[in-house]
């Protein structure tokens, strides 16, 4: 964007015509902001009403992974459809002649990072159910330790291929096997019996997370490593 | 107390919008990847002061962490060969 708007090609018109643009859009959004109404809404009593029969003690877990599962199984599905689509133009070199040198300060950063990005991540996991955190922010923290390995050059074996690629696949391939075994059991799509929710909801949690934390340094690589598939590439 | 929160509240507001425009306006790309960083940090703090934490914690990560990487990684593959030879390749 700045590029395109600094360029001195770019009419004057052009410029107007995107600030009144981003004007109207930020008006809109104040309009729609002022006219929520003040204070709680009663959603917020339902889902505080309906939190002993979630499974989790986090209100925003229980509607994250219980009373809108539906909406974090498509998230999940996005981002699956993101790493296919990147994915999509082609293998990427990791040749380490071709990549800029890691200075010590990176090395040594990320021997020290990378242990405890496992720890975090289990933690926020784990205590995602009482506290924030959850499948989400703990993916993050996984993916970061994804690409600090990325940054550090880390060659991944052919071997792992399919342990990475199972991986991108296990957490929509989880909730869709949720969704599909509530449907054929009580006939409602993604209900919890109140027994089964908290493991089930630590299962397919576990299954995003692991899902998330390769899917993110994914995309920053780029495309398959190259050395992992063996055709000619035409 | 209440005063303070405000004022608190209103400084990180005007520095989210301040950050904003900086970034649209500013004609250097890597400046701007930097600045959109920074803003996603003050972003998170809002989150917090919206009494979001996770909303804070996936703000932070997601986005000031690997948009972030992933503006500098496009960064890197969009730069002109002149500021190819102007930016030192680090080691």
């Amino acid at each position: 964007m700045s590029i395109w708007i600094m360029n001195e090609a770019a009419p004057r018109q052009l410029r107007f015509l995107l600030a009144l643009l981003a004007t109207l859009t930020s008006l809109g959004l104040a309009f729609a902001l002022l006219s929520l109404p003040i204070g709680t809404s009663e959603l917020a009593d339902r889902v505080v009403t309906q939190m002993p029969e979630s499974g989790v003690d986090h209100p925003v877990t229980a509607v994250l992974l219980n009373f809108r599962s539906y909406d974090t199984m498509l998230e999940i599905g996005v981002l699956f459809l993101a790493v296919v689509g990147v994915w999509s133009f082609g293998p990427v070199s990791l040749d380490p002649a071709t990549l800029t040198p890691t200075g010590p300060v990176l090395g040594t950063a990320s021997s020290v990072l990378q242990p405890m990005v496992f720890l975090v991540a289990g933690y926020l996991l784990w205590v995602g159910a009482a506290a924030p955190g959850g499948a989400f922010q703990a993916g993050a923290i996984i993916a970061a330790g994804g690409v600090l390995a990325i940054l550090t050059k880390w060659q991944p074996s052919a071997n792992l291929r399919i342990w990475v690629e199972g991986g991108l696949a296990l957490g929509l391939l989880a909730f869709v096997g949720m969704a599909t075994a509530t449907l054929l059991h009580s006939g409602v799509l993604l209900t919890l019996a109140p027994e089964i929710a908290s493991s089930t909801i630590l299962m397919i949690e576990i299954a995003a997370t692991v899902s998330i934390g390769l899917a993110l340094p994914a995309l920053y690589l780029g495309g398959s490593p190259a050395n992992w598939t063996h055709r000619e590439q035409k | 107390m209440e005063a303070m929160s405000w004022s608190l509240d209103f400084v990180l507001a005007l520095a989210l919008v301040w950050l904003a425009w900086r970034t649209l306006v500013s004609n250097e790309l890597f400046k701007a990847v930097v600045l959109f960083i920074g803003f996603g940090l003050l972003l998170t703090l809002a989150w917090v002061r919206l009494h979001a934490p996770d909303v804070a914690l996936a703000e932070a990560s997601i986005s000031a962490g690997l948009t972030g990487v992933l503006l500098l990684k496009a960064w890197r593959r969009l730069r002109t060969p002149a500021e190819r030879d102007e930016h030192l390749d680090y080691e």
